[in-house]
């Protein structure tokens, strides 16, 4: 388990002192499909983008609160890391990006027929947020709404 | 950040009746924000499901995430550790 003690010291008084948003009540919904049954689709907050796609605004004031849909047929060298925190180890998911967004995973998962599918496409956000509100309000419900219109059965979120 | 950031997408999610699973990398994190149900992993920031290029330690994490779902005696909000971590589910209220 990562700790708060392998950050830098200005890092760590941050995250002490940070106003952590407490998720109450706390939603909660059943299977309705066994695994094997299952749609699956993934939220990463590595900040991926596909290239060709806009990147996120690393300028934003208290982090940019948009997100991107990667397609689950994307080649994983297509993919660009851009992650803007520099407080951990970026080598691993640039190395591998399924360490953070699992498409091949995925991929393989379905094929062996352990889960049922893989959604057409998984949501990519910056998880350098340091004001969620805005991402809160429209961002995260937006994401919700579309998976649904998918049918998706079942959401694996990846921070890093 | 990123802590938080997946666990509101996925209140979002599961508030619209889809059962979601995020990984946590810093309990002390997790259990402030408290998504639905999560995962902690005994890995470092930036490594999420473990070892670059190693696809069998990322699908056993992949799918102990996901078997949680199954789980019908677990209530909100659940943390589970990683099974080579803990053997045992632990619930939170």
């Amino acid at each position: 388990m990562a700790t708060l003690e392998e950050l830098s010291m200005p890092v760590r008084l941050f995250l002490k002192a940070y106003p952590w948003r407490h998720i109450d009540p706390t939603p909660w919904a059943h299977a309705s499909q066994p695994l094997n049954q299952s749609r699956i689709a993934v939220v990463s907050s590595a900040g991926f983008i596909r290239k060709g796609q806009k990147p996120f605004d690393d300028h934003a004031k208290g982090g940019d609160p948009s997100f991107r849909w990667i397609g689950q047929e994307t080649p994983t060298e297509n993919l660009m890391e851009t992650h803007r925190s520099q407080s951990f180890d970026h080598s691993g998911i640039q190395t591998d990006p399924n360490l953070a967004l699992p498409l091949r995973r995925l991929e393989t998962l379905a094929k062996e027929g352990t889960i049922g599918s893989v959604n057409h496409r998984h949501a990519s956000c910056m998880g350098s947020l340091t004001a969620p509100g805005k991402f809160t309000r429209e961002t995260a419900p937006a994401i919700a709404d579309e998976l649904i219109q998918d049918g998706v059965n079942r959401v694996l979120l990846v921070p890093v | 950040m990123c802590n938080q950031t997946v666990s509101l997408v996925a209140a979002a999610i599961e508030d619209r009746g889809i059962p979601t699973v995020t990984i946590q990398l810093l309990e002390e994190i997790a259990r402030k924000v408290g998504p639905p149900r999560a995962l902690c992993v005994p890995f470092a920031h930036g490594f999420p499901l473990g070892q670059p290029g190693n696809a069998k330690m990322q699908r056993d994490i992949i799918l102990e995430a996901l078997a949680l779902i199954d789980r019908t005696d677990l209530s909100p909000p659940h943390l589970s550790h990683h099974s080579t971590r803990s053997q045992k589910p632990e619930g939170r209220k």
